[in-house]
Protein backbone atom coordinates (compact mmCIF):
# COMPACT_ATOMS: atom_id res chain seq x y z
CA UNK A 1 0.00 0.00 0.00
CA UNK A 2 2.97 1.96 0.89
CA UNK A 3 4.71 1.54 -2.42
CA UNK A 4 1.39 2.45 -4.06
CA UNK A 5 1.00 5.55 -2.87
CA UNK A 6 4.56 6.63 -3.42
CA UNK A 7 4.18 5.56 -7.00
CA UNK A 8 0.67 7.89 -7.30
CA UNK A 9 2.32 10.60 -6.03
CA UNK A 10 4.97 10.59 -8.29
CA UNK A 11 3.12 9.75 -11.25
CA UNK A 12 1.22 13.20 -9.20
CA UNK A 13 3.84 14.99 -9.41
CA UNK A 14 4.91 13.99 -13.35
CA UNK A 15 1.32 15.01 -14.76
CA UNK A 16 2.29 18.32 -12.98
CA UNK A 17 5.42 18.95 -14.49
CA UNK A 18 4.72 18.02 -17.81
CA UNK A 19 1.70 20.71 -17.03
CA UNK A 20 3.87 23.12 -16.39
CA UNK A 21 6.10 22.64 -19.92
CA UNK A 22 3.14 23.45 -21.54
CA UNK A 23 3.49 27.51 -22.12
CA UNK A 24 6.78 26.63 -23.42
CA UNK A 25 5.17 25.35 -26.88
CA UNK A 26 6.30 28.32 -29.30
CA UNK A 27 3.26 29.86 -30.94
CA UNK A 28 0.85 29.04 -28.34
CA UNK A 29 -1.57 31.67 -28.12
CA UNK A 30 -5.08 30.01 -28.42
CA UNK A 31 -4.05 26.92 -26.81
CA UNK A 32 -2.85 29.00 -23.69
CA UNK A 33 -6.62 30.94 -24.23
CA UNK A 34 -7.63 27.33 -23.48
CA UNK A 35 -5.38 26.39 -20.93
CA UNK A 36 -6.01 29.46 -18.64
CA UNK A 37 -9.53 28.71 -17.91
CA UNK A 38 -9.15 25.44 -17.43
CA UNK A 39 -6.94 25.45 -14.85
CA UNK A 40 -8.50 28.41 -13.03
CA UNK A 41 -12.03 26.40 -13.09
CA UNK A 42 -9.66 23.03 -12.25
CA UNK A 43 -8.93 25.00 -8.98
CA UNK A 44 -12.19 26.44 -8.13
CA UNK A 45 -14.08 23.18 -8.69
CA UNK A 46 -11.70 21.21 -7.14
CA UNK A 47 -11.62 23.62 -3.74
CA UNK A 48 -15.12 23.87 -4.31
CA UNK A 49 -15.94 20.17 -4.12
CA UNK A 50 -13.36 20.25 -0.52
CA UNK A 51 -16.72 21.71 1.14
CA UNK A 52 -19.94 20.89 -0.99
CA UNK A 53 -18.55 17.75 -2.10
CA UNK A 54 -19.00 15.62 1.19
CA UNK A 55 -21.49 17.70 2.67
CA UNK A 56 -23.81 18.16 0.00
CA UNK A 57 -24.28 21.76 0.67
CA UNK A 58 -24.38 23.59 -2.69
CA UNK A 59 -22.60 26.72 -2.65
CA UNK A 60 -22.99 29.24 -5.18
CA UNK A 61 -20.95 32.11 -3.60
CA UNK A 62 -17.68 31.57 -5.84
CA UNK A 63 -18.34 34.59 -7.78
CA UNK A 64 -18.80 36.36 -4.68
CA UNK A 65 -15.08 35.10 -3.20
CA UNK A 66 -13.58 35.73 -6.82
CA UNK A 67 -14.85 38.89 -7.42
CA UNK A 68 -13.52 39.57 -3.78
CA UNK A 69 -10.17 38.29 -5.01
CA UNK A 70 -9.83 40.60 -8.20
CA UNK A 71 -11.22 43.65 -6.29
CA UNK A 72 -8.55 43.08 -3.36
CA UNK A 73 -5.68 43.04 -6.13
CA UNK A 74 -7.34 45.35 -8.50
CA UNK A 75 -7.32 48.30 -5.53
CA UNK A 76 -4.23 47.33 -3.55
CA UNK A 77 -2.01 47.12 -6.70
CA UNK A 78 -0.37 50.36 -6.30
CA UNK A 79 -0.06 49.94 -2.15
CA UNK A 80 1.17 46.73 -1.66
CA UNK A 81 3.31 43.74 -2.81
CA UNK A 82 2.16 41.05 -5.10
CA UNK A 83 2.16 38.19 -2.63
CA UNK A 84 1.17 40.31 0.13
CA UNK A 85 -1.92 41.07 -2.01
CA UNK A 86 -2.92 37.39 -2.80
CA UNK A 87 -2.85 36.46 0.83
CA UNK A 88 -4.94 39.70 1.69
CA UNK A 89 -7.65 38.06 -0.83
CA UNK A 90 -7.13 34.98 0.69
CA UNK A 91 -7.77 36.09 4.14
CA UNK A 92 -10.83 38.20 3.07
CA UNK A 93 -12.56 35.73 1.20
CA UNK A 94 -12.01 33.22 3.63
CA UNK A 95 -13.47 36.28 6.27
CA UNK A 96 -16.42 36.48 4.16
CA UNK A 97 -17.17 32.56 3.91
CA UNK A 98 -16.85 32.80 7.96
CA UNK A 99 -19.11 35.54 7.86
CA UNK A 100 -21.89 33.63 5.64
CA UNK A 101 -21.16 30.21 6.95
CA UNK A 102 -21.98 31.25 10.58
CA UNK A 103 -24.89 32.86 9.58
CA UNK A 104 -26.51 30.54 7.09
CA UNK A 105 -24.15 26.80 7.78
CA UNK A 106 -26.30 26.15 11.58
CA UNK A 107 -29.30 25.78 9.15
CA UNK A 108 -30.48 23.21 6.52
CA UNK A 109 -28.99 23.06 3.23
CA UNK A 110 -31.71 25.36 1.39
CA UNK A 111 -31.28 28.57 3.33
CA UNK A 112 -27.59 27.79 2.15
CA UNK A 113 -28.27 28.11 -1.29
CA UNK A 114 -30.46 30.68 -1.31
CA UNK A 115 -28.19 32.92 0.59
CA UNK A 116 -25.44 32.14 -1.57
CA UNK A 117 -27.26 32.54 -5.15
CA UNK A 118 -27.56 36.08 -4.09
CA UNK A 119 -24.44 36.84 -2.25
CA UNK A 120 -22.18 37.49 -5.76
CA UNK A 121 -25.25 39.98 -6.76
CA UNK A 122 -25.77 41.78 -3.23
CA UNK A 123 -21.75 42.42 -3.12
CA UNK A 124 -22.21 43.69 -6.50
CA UNK A 125 -24.66 46.26 -5.69
CA UNK A 126 -22.88 47.31 -2.36
CA UNK A 127 -19.79 48.16 -4.89
CA UNK A 128 -21.56 49.84 -7.26
CA UNK A 129 -23.57 51.56 -5.08
CA UNK A 130 -20.15 52.43 -3.46
CA UNK A 131 -17.96 53.41 -6.85
CA UNK A 132 -21.40 55.42 -8.23
CA UNK A 133 -21.31 57.74 -4.73
CA UNK A 134 -17.68 57.82 -3.14
CA UNK A 135 -14.64 57.21 -5.98
CA UNK A 136 -16.70 58.20 -8.85
CA UNK A 137 -15.39 55.58 -11.45
CA UNK A 138 -17.10 52.75 -12.51
CA UNK A 139 -14.28 50.18 -12.25
CA UNK A 140 -10.29 50.28 -11.79
CA UNK A 141 -7.28 49.39 -14.25
CA UNK A 142 -5.15 46.70 -13.52
CA UNK A 143 -1.70 46.92 -14.98
CA UNK A 144 0.84 44.76 -14.22
CA UNK A 145 3.43 43.18 -16.14
CA UNK A 146 2.18 39.23 -15.48
CA UNK A 147 2.19 37.26 -18.35
CA UNK A 148 -0.46 35.15 -19.57
CA UNK A 149 2.22 32.06 -18.45
CA UNK A 150 3.14 33.45 -15.63
CA UNK A 151 -1.04 33.23 -14.63
CA UNK A 152 -0.74 29.48 -15.53
CA UNK A 153 1.83 28.85 -13.81
CA UNK A 154 0.28 30.37 -10.51
CA UNK A 155 -2.77 28.29 -10.73
CA UNK A 156 -0.87 25.14 -11.58
CA UNK A 157 0.36 25.77 -8.30
CA UNK A 158 -2.80 26.58 -6.35
CA UNK A 159 -4.45 23.45 -8.33
CA UNK A 160 -1.23 21.30 -6.61
CA UNK A 161 -2.18 23.32 -3.59
CA UNK A 162 -5.61 22.30 -3.40
CA UNK A 163 -4.95 18.23 -3.90
CA UNK A 164 -2.37 18.12 -1.44
CA UNK A 165 -4.79 20.10 1.14
CA UNK A 166 -7.73 17.75 -0.02
CA UNK A 167 -5.37 14.50 0.46
CA UNK A 168 -4.11 16.01 4.11
CA UNK A 169 -7.60 16.85 5.01
CA UNK A 170 -9.46 13.52 3.89
CA UNK A 171 -6.54 11.29 6.26
CA UNK A 172 -7.09 14.32 9.19
CA UNK A 173 -10.00 13.79 11.48
CA UNK A 174 -11.43 17.24 9.92
CA UNK A 175 -12.39 15.23 7.01
CA UNK A 176 -13.50 12.23 9.11
CA UNK A 177 -15.80 14.22 10.97
CA UNK A 178 -17.08 16.44 7.35
CA UNK A 179 -17.87 12.80 5.93
CA UNK A 180 -19.92 11.66 8.81
CA UNK A 181 -21.79 15.28 8.41
CA UNK A 182 -22.36 14.66 4.96
CA UNK A 183 -23.54 11.00 5.75
CA UNK A 184 -25.82 11.97 8.59
CA UNK A 185 -25.63 15.26 10.99
CA UNK A 186 -27.64 14.19 13.74
CA UNK A 187 -25.01 11.23 14.27
CA UNK A 188 -22.09 13.51 13.85
CA UNK A 189 -23.50 15.52 16.63
CA UNK A 190 -24.46 12.52 18.87
CA UNK A 191 -20.61 11.65 18.23
CA UNK A 192 -19.03 14.79 19.69
CA UNK A 193 -18.47 16.37 16.55
CA UNK A 194 -18.87 20.30 16.43
CA UNK A 195 -20.72 20.27 13.08
CA UNK A 196 -20.97 23.83 12.42
CA UNK A 197 -17.63 25.11 13.38
CA UNK A 198 -16.22 22.24 10.91
CA UNK A 199 -17.94 22.88 8.05
CA UNK A 200 -17.30 26.57 8.58
CA UNK A 201 -14.13 25.47 8.18
CA UNK A 202 -14.31 23.66 4.92
CA UNK A 203 -15.74 26.81 3.46
CA UNK A 204 -14.12 28.83 4.51
CA UNK A 205 -10.79 27.19 2.88
CA UNK A 206 -12.80 26.92 -0.45
CA UNK A 207 -14.02 30.82 0.35
CA UNK A 208 -10.17 31.51 0.35
CA UNK A 209 -8.95 29.75 -3.03
CA UNK A 210 -11.97 31.41 -4.97
CA UNK A 211 -10.49 34.47 -3.60
CA UNK A 212 -6.97 33.94 -4.34
CA UNK A 213 -7.99 32.75 -7.88
CA UNK A 214 -10.28 35.98 -8.67
CA UNK A 215 -6.87 38.12 -7.55
CA UNK A 216 -4.39 35.69 -10.08
CA UNK A 217 -7.42 36.40 -12.84
CA UNK A 218 -7.40 40.31 -12.18
CA UNK A 219 -4.21 40.76 -14.22
CA UNK A 220 -5.99 39.41 -17.42
CA UNK A 221 -9.18 41.51 -17.23
CA UNK A 222 -6.96 45.02 -17.10
CA UNK A 223 -10.39 46.61 -16.24
CA UNK A 224 -12.19 45.35 -13.34
CA UNK A 225 -15.53 45.97 -13.02
CA UNK A 226 -18.37 44.87 -10.65
CA UNK A 227 -20.70 43.14 -13.37
CA UNK A 228 -17.55 41.51 -14.36
CA UNK A 229 -15.86 40.63 -11.33
CA UNK A 230 -19.01 39.31 -9.40
CA UNK A 231 -20.57 37.34 -12.59
CA UNK A 232 -23.15 34.81 -11.52
CA UNK A 233 -22.79 32.75 -14.13
CA UNK A 234 -18.84 31.65 -12.63
CA UNK A 235 -20.36 30.59 -9.32
CA UNK A 236 -22.84 27.90 -11.97
CA UNK A 237 -20.01 26.78 -13.85
CA UNK A 238 -18.25 25.81 -10.77
CA UNK A 239 -21.02 24.00 -9.58
CA UNK A 240 -22.19 21.92 -12.99
CA UNK A 241 -18.09 21.27 -13.73
CA UNK A 242 -17.35 19.62 -10.08
CA UNK A 243 -20.75 17.91 -10.13
CA UNK A 244 -20.09 16.59 -14.02
CA UNK A 245 -16.86 15.31 -13.09
CA UNK A 246 -18.11 13.58 -9.56
CA UNK A 247 -17.64 15.09 -6.18
CA UNK A 248 -16.83 12.37 -4.07
CA UNK A 249 -13.32 12.15 -5.29
CA UNK A 250 -10.58 14.58 -5.07
CA UNK A 251 -9.63 14.21 -8.36
CA UNK A 252 -13.13 13.83 -9.95
CA UNK A 253 -13.84 17.25 -10.47
CA UNK A 254 -11.06 17.66 -12.76
CA UNK A 255 -12.70 15.05 -15.24
CA UNK A 256 -15.54 17.25 -15.45
CA UNK A 257 -13.83 21.01 -15.76
CA UNK A 258 -11.66 19.78 -19.10
CA UNK A 259 -14.55 18.39 -21.65
CA UNK A 260 -16.90 21.28 -20.30
CA UNK A 261 -14.62 24.03 -20.52
CA UNK A 262 -13.71 23.04 -24.26
CA UNK A 263 -16.92 21.92 -25.61
CA UNK A 264 -18.32 25.68 -23.42
CA UNK A 265 -15.52 27.58 -25.44
CA UNK A 266 -16.53 25.65 -28.47
CA UNK A 267 -20.34 27.15 -28.45
CA UNK A 268 -19.28 30.85 -26.44
CA UNK A 269 -17.08 30.67 -30.45
CA UNK A 270 -19.81 29.27 -32.64
CA UNK A 271 -23.22 30.30 -31.04
CA UNK A 272 -22.76 32.84 -28.81
CA UNK A 273 -26.24 32.82 -27.58
CA UNK A 274 -26.74 29.10 -26.78
CA UNK A 275 -24.53 28.92 -23.62
CA UNK A 276 -27.22 29.46 -21.17
CA UNK A 277 -28.90 26.61 -23.05
CA UNK A 278 -26.07 24.20 -23.35
CA UNK A 279 -25.83 25.29 -18.99
CA UNK A 280 -28.87 24.22 -18.30
CA UNK A 281 -28.89 20.91 -20.24
CA UNK A 282 -25.64 20.19 -18.49
CA UNK A 283 -27.09 20.68 -15.03
CA UNK A 284 -30.27 18.28 -16.16
CA UNK A 285 -27.96 16.02 -17.59
CA UNK A 286 -25.83 15.57 -14.41
CA UNK A 287 -29.19 14.93 -12.38
CA UNK A 288 -31.01 12.49 -13.90
CA UNK A 289 -28.36 10.34 -15.92
CA UNK A 290 -25.03 10.93 -14.07
CA UNK A 291 -25.76 12.24 -10.42
CA UNK A 292 -22.18 10.02 -9.21
CA UNK A 293 -20.01 12.06 -12.00
CA UNK A 294 -17.84 10.80 -14.80
CA UNK A 295 -15.77 9.97 -12.22
CA UNK A 296 -18.34 7.24 -10.52
CA UNK A 297 -19.00 6.21 -13.38
CA UNK A 298 -15.74 5.10 -14.40
CA UNK A 299 -15.05 3.73 -10.93
CA UNK A 300 -18.32 1.83 -11.74
CA UNK A 301 -17.18 0.06 -15.42
CA UNK A 302 -13.34 -0.24 -13.65
CA UNK A 303 -15.58 -2.31 -10.95
CA UNK A 304 -17.00 -4.31 -13.75
CA UNK A 305 -13.83 -5.13 -15.66
CA UNK A 306 -11.97 -5.83 -12.40
CA UNK A 307 -14.81 -8.38 -11.39
CA UNK A 308 -14.71 -10.22 -15.05
CA UNK A 309 -11.32 -10.78 -14.73
CA UNK A 310 -11.42 -11.95 -11.12
CA UNK A 311 -14.67 -14.36 -11.85
CA UNK B 1 -47.37 57.75 2.42
CA UNK B 2 -46.13 57.90 -0.90
CA UNK B 3 -43.54 55.29 0.10
CA UNK B 4 -45.76 53.45 1.72
CA UNK B 5 -48.32 52.93 -0.76
CA UNK B 6 -46.16 52.45 -3.69
CA UNK B 7 -44.37 49.71 -1.09
CA UNK B 8 -47.51 48.17 -0.65
CA UNK B 9 -48.92 47.73 -4.32
CA UNK B 10 -44.98 45.89 -4.89
CA UNK B 11 -45.60 43.97 -1.74
CA UNK B 12 -49.15 42.76 -3.26
CA UNK B 13 -47.45 41.49 -6.69
CA UNK B 14 -44.32 39.63 -4.81
CA UNK B 15 -47.04 38.49 -2.17
CA UNK B 16 -48.92 36.89 -5.34
CA UNK B 17 -45.19 35.40 -6.62
CA UNK B 18 -44.14 34.04 -3.34
CA UNK B 19 -47.37 32.04 -2.56
CA UNK B 20 -46.89 29.98 -5.91
CA UNK B 21 -43.46 28.92 -4.58
CA UNK B 22 -44.49 28.63 -0.82
CA UNK B 23 -46.81 25.81 -2.41
CA UNK B 24 -44.69 24.06 -4.73
CA UNK B 25 -42.12 24.22 -1.75
CA UNK B 26 -44.43 23.39 1.25
CA UNK B 27 -46.67 20.93 -0.70
CA UNK B 28 -44.80 19.29 -3.58
CA UNK B 29 -41.24 19.33 -1.62
CA UNK B 30 -39.81 21.26 -4.51
CA UNK B 31 -37.36 24.15 -4.21
CA UNK B 32 -38.32 25.69 -7.61
CA UNK B 33 -35.55 27.29 -8.37
CA UNK B 34 -37.35 27.66 -11.51
CA UNK B 35 -40.07 29.86 -10.83
CA UNK B 36 -38.83 33.29 -12.28
CA UNK B 37 -38.96 31.94 -15.53
CA UNK B 38 -42.70 30.87 -15.40
CA UNK B 39 -42.74 34.19 -14.05
CA UNK B 40 -40.54 35.95 -17.20
CA UNK B 41 -42.73 33.56 -19.72
CA UNK B 42 -45.91 35.10 -18.24
CA UNK B 43 -44.58 38.74 -18.99
CA UNK B 44 -43.88 37.57 -22.62
CA UNK B 45 -47.87 36.54 -22.99
CA UNK B 46 -48.59 39.73 -21.29
CA UNK B 47 -46.65 41.46 -23.96
CA UNK B 48 -47.17 39.34 -26.41
CA UNK B 49 -50.96 40.08 -26.44
CA UNK B 50 -50.90 43.60 -26.05
CA UNK B 51 -48.44 44.36 -28.72
CA UNK B 52 -49.90 41.90 -31.20
CA UNK B 53 -53.61 42.44 -30.67
CA UNK B 54 -53.62 45.82 -28.48
CA UNK B 55 -55.63 44.32 -26.48
CA UNK B 56 -55.80 44.41 -22.62
CA UNK B 57 -52.35 42.75 -21.27
CA UNK B 58 -54.76 41.33 -18.42
CA UNK B 59 -56.31 38.94 -21.93
CA UNK B 60 -52.98 36.94 -21.09
CA UNK B 61 -54.34 36.09 -18.04
CA UNK B 62 -56.68 33.33 -19.65
CA UNK B 63 -54.67 31.62 -21.22
CA UNK B 64 -51.63 31.84 -19.49
CA UNK B 65 -53.45 30.36 -16.35
CA UNK B 66 -54.33 26.94 -17.81
CA UNK B 67 -51.28 26.52 -20.06
CA UNK B 68 -48.78 27.38 -17.27
CA UNK B 69 -51.02 24.50 -14.93
CA UNK B 70 -50.70 22.05 -17.78
CA UNK B 71 -46.80 23.17 -17.72
CA UNK B 72 -45.56 22.82 -14.72
CA UNK B 73 -48.09 19.93 -14.27
CA UNK B 74 -46.32 17.62 -16.48
CA UNK B 75 -42.94 19.09 -15.30
CA UNK B 76 -43.67 17.63 -11.98
CA UNK B 77 -44.69 14.26 -13.27
CA UNK B 78 -42.03 14.22 -15.94
CA UNK B 79 -39.30 15.56 -14.65
CA UNK B 80 -39.79 15.83 -10.56
CA UNK B 81 -41.70 12.68 -9.48
CA UNK B 82 -38.46 10.79 -10.80
CA UNK B 83 -36.46 12.45 -8.30
CA UNK B 84 -38.86 11.82 -5.68
CA UNK B 85 -39.49 8.26 -6.08
CA UNK B 86 -34.96 7.89 -6.38
CA UNK B 87 -34.69 10.14 -3.25
CA UNK B 88 -33.60 8.20 0.04
CA UNK B 89 -34.31 11.15 2.23
CA UNK B 90 -35.66 14.36 2.32
CA UNK B 91 -31.97 16.14 1.98
CA UNK B 92 -30.81 13.90 -1.47
CA UNK B 93 -34.17 15.36 -2.34
CA UNK B 94 -33.50 19.27 -1.73
CA UNK B 95 -30.39 18.69 -3.74
CA UNK B 96 -31.32 16.97 -6.74
CA UNK B 97 -34.80 19.04 -7.24
CA UNK B 98 -32.83 22.49 -6.37
CA UNK B 99 -29.99 21.14 -9.26
CA UNK B 100 -32.89 20.07 -11.43
CA UNK B 101 -34.54 22.95 -11.20
CA UNK B 102 -31.61 25.41 -11.86
CA UNK B 103 -31.23 23.54 -14.86
CA UNK B 104 -34.82 24.16 -15.97
CA UNK B 105 -34.56 27.59 -15.38
CA UNK B 106 -31.71 27.95 -17.34
CA UNK B 107 -32.87 25.98 -20.36
CA UNK B 108 -35.61 28.00 -19.84
CA UNK B 109 -33.82 31.20 -20.14
CA UNK B 110 -31.65 29.91 -23.40
CA UNK B 111 -35.57 29.20 -24.83
CA UNK B 112 -36.62 32.90 -24.21
CA UNK B 113 -33.04 33.92 -25.42
CA UNK B 114 -33.81 32.11 -28.54
CA UNK B 115 -37.19 33.11 -28.85
CA UNK B 116 -36.95 37.15 -27.77
CA UNK B 117 -33.42 37.86 -28.08
CA UNK B 118 -31.79 39.86 -25.13
CA UNK B 119 -32.89 42.74 -25.40
CA UNK B 120 -35.29 44.58 -22.97
CA UNK B 121 -39.33 44.76 -23.36
CA UNK B 122 -41.43 46.89 -21.96
CA UNK B 123 -44.74 48.41 -23.13
CA UNK B 124 -47.18 51.70 -21.85
CA UNK B 125 -50.16 50.40 -20.93
CA UNK B 126 -52.77 52.52 -18.34
CA UNK B 127 -49.44 54.84 -17.87
CA UNK B 128 -52.29 57.50 -16.15
CA UNK B 129 -52.31 58.59 -13.14
CA UNK B 130 -54.65 57.84 -10.83
CA UNK B 131 -54.61 60.25 -7.08
CA UNK B 132 -55.38 58.21 -4.44
CA UNK B 133 -54.77 59.73 -0.63
CA UNK B 134 -53.60 63.21 -1.90
CA UNK B 135 -51.28 61.71 -4.65
CA UNK B 136 -50.56 60.40 -7.69
CA UNK B 137 -49.85 56.58 -8.28
CA UNK B 138 -49.82 55.15 -12.48
CA UNK B 139 -53.21 52.96 -12.56
CA UNK B 140 -51.46 50.40 -14.42
CA UNK B 141 -49.51 49.78 -10.73
CA UNK B 142 -53.05 49.83 -8.64
CA UNK B 143 -54.66 47.84 -10.87
CA UNK B 144 -51.83 44.74 -10.93
CA UNK B 145 -51.96 44.99 -7.12
CA UNK B 146 -55.88 44.93 -7.00
CA UNK B 147 -55.80 41.64 -9.52
CA UNK B 148 -52.49 40.17 -7.01
CA UNK B 149 -54.51 41.04 -4.21
CA UNK B 150 -57.63 39.38 -5.45
CA UNK B 151 -56.23 36.17 -6.68
CA UNK B 152 -54.11 36.35 -3.14
CA UNK B 153 -57.59 36.00 -1.51
CA UNK B 154 -58.71 33.22 -3.84
CA UNK B 155 -55.83 31.45 -2.94
CA UNK B 156 -56.41 31.43 0.69
CA UNK B 157 -59.99 30.67 0.42
CA UNK B 158 -58.72 27.73 -1.60
CA UNK B 159 -56.76 26.25 1.02
CA UNK B 160 -58.65 26.98 4.21
CA UNK B 161 -62.39 26.78 3.04
CA UNK B 162 -62.25 23.72 0.85
CA UNK B 163 -61.87 19.97 0.84
CA UNK B 164 -59.18 20.07 -1.44
CA UNK B 165 -57.31 22.22 0.01
CA UNK B 166 -57.29 20.54 3.42
CA UNK B 167 -55.63 17.62 1.39
CA UNK B 168 -53.38 20.31 -0.02
CA UNK B 169 -52.54 21.09 3.85
CA UNK B 170 -52.72 17.61 4.88
CA UNK B 171 -49.80 17.07 2.43
CA UNK B 172 -48.15 19.84 3.23
CA UNK B 173 -47.80 18.70 7.27
CA UNK B 174 -47.10 15.09 6.76
CA UNK B 175 -47.36 13.09 3.19
CA UNK B 176 -47.07 9.64 4.64
CA UNK B 177 -49.83 10.44 7.15
CA UNK B 178 -51.92 11.85 4.41
CA UNK B 179 -51.88 8.87 2.30
CA UNK B 180 -53.02 6.89 5.66
CA UNK B 181 -56.40 8.83 5.02
CA UNK B 182 -57.11 8.36 1.68
CA UNK B 183 -55.21 11.26 0.29
CA UNK B 184 -53.97 11.09 -3.15
CA UNK B 185 -50.84 12.41 -2.23
CA UNK B 186 -49.00 12.05 -5.63
CA UNK B 187 -52.22 13.82 -7.70
CA UNK B 188 -52.15 16.47 -4.51
CA UNK B 189 -48.49 17.12 -4.83
CA UNK B 190 -48.76 17.71 -8.58
CA UNK B 191 -51.77 19.56 -8.65
CA UNK B 192 -50.26 22.35 -5.85
CA UNK B 193 -47.22 22.11 -8.17
CA UNK B 194 -49.01 22.90 -10.76
CA UNK B 195 -50.84 25.49 -9.28
CA UNK B 196 -47.80 27.61 -8.03
CA UNK B 197 -46.45 27.62 -11.40
CA UNK B 198 -49.35 28.89 -12.83
CA UNK B 199 -49.81 31.46 -10.15
CA UNK B 200 -46.19 32.59 -11.08
CA UNK B 201 -46.99 33.17 -14.61
CA UNK B 202 -49.78 34.97 -13.63
CA UNK B 203 -47.76 37.28 -11.37
CA UNK B 204 -46.04 37.55 -14.36
CA UNK B 205 -48.33 38.71 -16.75
CA UNK B 206 -49.49 41.67 -13.61
CA UNK B 207 -45.66 42.66 -13.48
CA UNK B 208 -45.06 42.87 -16.89
CA UNK B 209 -47.94 45.70 -17.47
CA UNK B 210 -45.67 48.19 -15.22
CA UNK B 211 -42.08 46.62 -15.36
CA UNK B 212 -39.40 46.36 -17.96
CA UNK B 213 -38.07 43.18 -18.17
CA UNK B 214 -35.90 40.74 -19.86
CA UNK B 215 -35.38 37.05 -20.79
CA UNK B 216 -32.94 36.71 -17.75
CA UNK B 217 -34.51 38.64 -15.33
CA UNK B 218 -36.04 35.32 -13.62
CA UNK B 219 -33.73 34.62 -11.33
CA UNK B 220 -34.40 38.24 -9.44
CA UNK B 221 -37.72 37.19 -9.02
CA UNK B 222 -36.82 33.86 -7.75
CA UNK B 223 -33.91 35.35 -5.60
CA UNK B 224 -37.13 37.60 -3.89
CA UNK B 225 -39.23 35.06 -3.74
CA UNK B 226 -37.26 32.86 -1.77
CA UNK B 227 -36.30 35.35 0.66
CA UNK B 228 -40.32 36.17 0.97
CA UNK B 229 -40.98 32.61 2.16
CA UNK B 230 -38.40 32.35 4.18
CA UNK B 231 -39.13 35.33 5.87
CA UNK B 232 -42.61 34.19 6.48
CA UNK B 233 -42.17 30.71 7.59
CA UNK B 234 -42.25 27.58 4.85
CA UNK B 235 -46.21 26.61 3.71
CA UNK B 236 -47.11 29.68 5.87
CA UNK B 237 -49.31 31.89 3.69
CA UNK B 238 -50.49 34.31 6.35
CA UNK B 239 -46.67 35.00 6.64
CA UNK B 240 -45.44 35.09 3.29
CA UNK B 241 -48.16 38.10 2.43
CA UNK B 242 -47.17 39.54 5.23
CA UNK B 243 -43.26 39.34 4.57
CA UNK B 244 -44.08 40.10 0.74
CA UNK B 245 -45.55 43.59 2.20
CA UNK B 246 -42.51 43.97 4.22
CA UNK B 247 -40.07 43.75 1.34
CA UNK B 248 -42.12 45.92 -1.10
CA UNK B 249 -41.81 48.32 1.62
CA UNK B 250 -37.98 48.14 2.20
CA UNK B 251 -37.19 48.08 -0.91
CA UNK B 252 -39.37 51.19 -1.91
CA UNK B 253 -37.81 53.05 1.18
CA UNK B 254 -34.19 52.22 -0.24
CA UNK B 255 -34.93 52.79 -3.73
CA UNK B 256 -36.31 56.28 -3.03
CA UNK B 257 -34.13 57.38 -0.35
CA UNK B 258 -30.97 55.79 -1.07
CA UNK B 259 -29.97 54.28 -4.21
CA UNK B 260 -32.69 52.30 -6.82
CA UNK B 261 -29.30 49.56 -7.39
CA UNK B 262 -29.69 48.28 -3.67
CA UNK B 263 -32.98 46.95 -3.55
CA UNK B 264 -31.45 43.62 -3.76
CA UNK B 265 -29.57 44.35 -0.90
CA UNK B 266 -32.63 45.96 1.50
CA UNK B 267 -33.90 42.65 0.36
CA UNK B 268 -30.53 40.12 1.63
CA UNK B 269 -30.35 42.70 5.01
CA UNK B 270 -34.20 41.60 6.07
CA UNK B 271 -33.15 37.94 5.15
CA UNK B 272 -29.66 38.18 7.49
CA UNK B 273 -32.22 39.99 10.09
CA UNK B 274 -34.46 36.47 9.68
CA UNK B 275 -32.18 34.52 9.70
CA UNK B 276 -30.17 35.74 12.72
CA UNK B 277 -33.11 36.22 15.30
CA UNK B 278 -36.20 33.90 13.96
CA UNK B 279 -34.91 31.38 11.49
CA UNK B 280 -38.09 29.23 12.01
CA UNK B 281 -40.20 32.61 9.89
CA UNK B 282 -41.88 35.15 11.30
CA UNK B 283 -44.83 33.41 12.59
CA UNK B 284 -43.12 29.90 12.48
CA UNK B 285 -43.75 27.74 15.89
CA UNK B 286 -41.40 24.86 15.70
CA UNK B 287 -37.25 24.90 15.19
CA UNK B 288 -36.11 23.59 12.38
Amino acid sequence: MKQQELIRLVLVALVFGLLALLPLIPANDRLMALAVPIAMYAVLATSWSLFSGPTHYISLATAAFYGVGAYTLANGLEVFSYPLLLLMAALLGGGLAALVGMTTLRLSGVYFVIFTLGLAELIRQLVTWYQNNFTGSRGSYVFTDITEAQIYWQLLGLLALVFLLGWLINRSRLGFAIRIIGNDELVARHSGINTARTKVLLFILSGAFAAVVGAVMAPRFVYVEPSMAFSPQLSFMVVVMALLGGVHRLWGPLLGVVPFAIVWELIAANFPGQTVLFMGLAFLVVVYFIPQGVAGVLEQQLHKIRQRRGG
Amino acid sequence: MVILLTGLFLGGIYALIAMGLSLQYGVARIMNLASGEMLVAGAFAGFWVYTAFSVSPYVALFFVVPLAFAFNWLIYNWLLLPLVRRAKNRGQLEVDSILATFGMSFVLVGVMLMAFGGSYFSYSWLARPIELLGSNYSQNRVLAFAVAAVICGGLYLLINRTRLGLSIRAVAVDPRAAGLVAIDVKKVAALTFALGGAVAAAGGTLLSTFLTFDASIGVVFTIKALVIVIMGGVGDIRGAIVAALALGLAETLVATLLDPGLTLAAAYLLFILILLFRPQGLFGRSAL
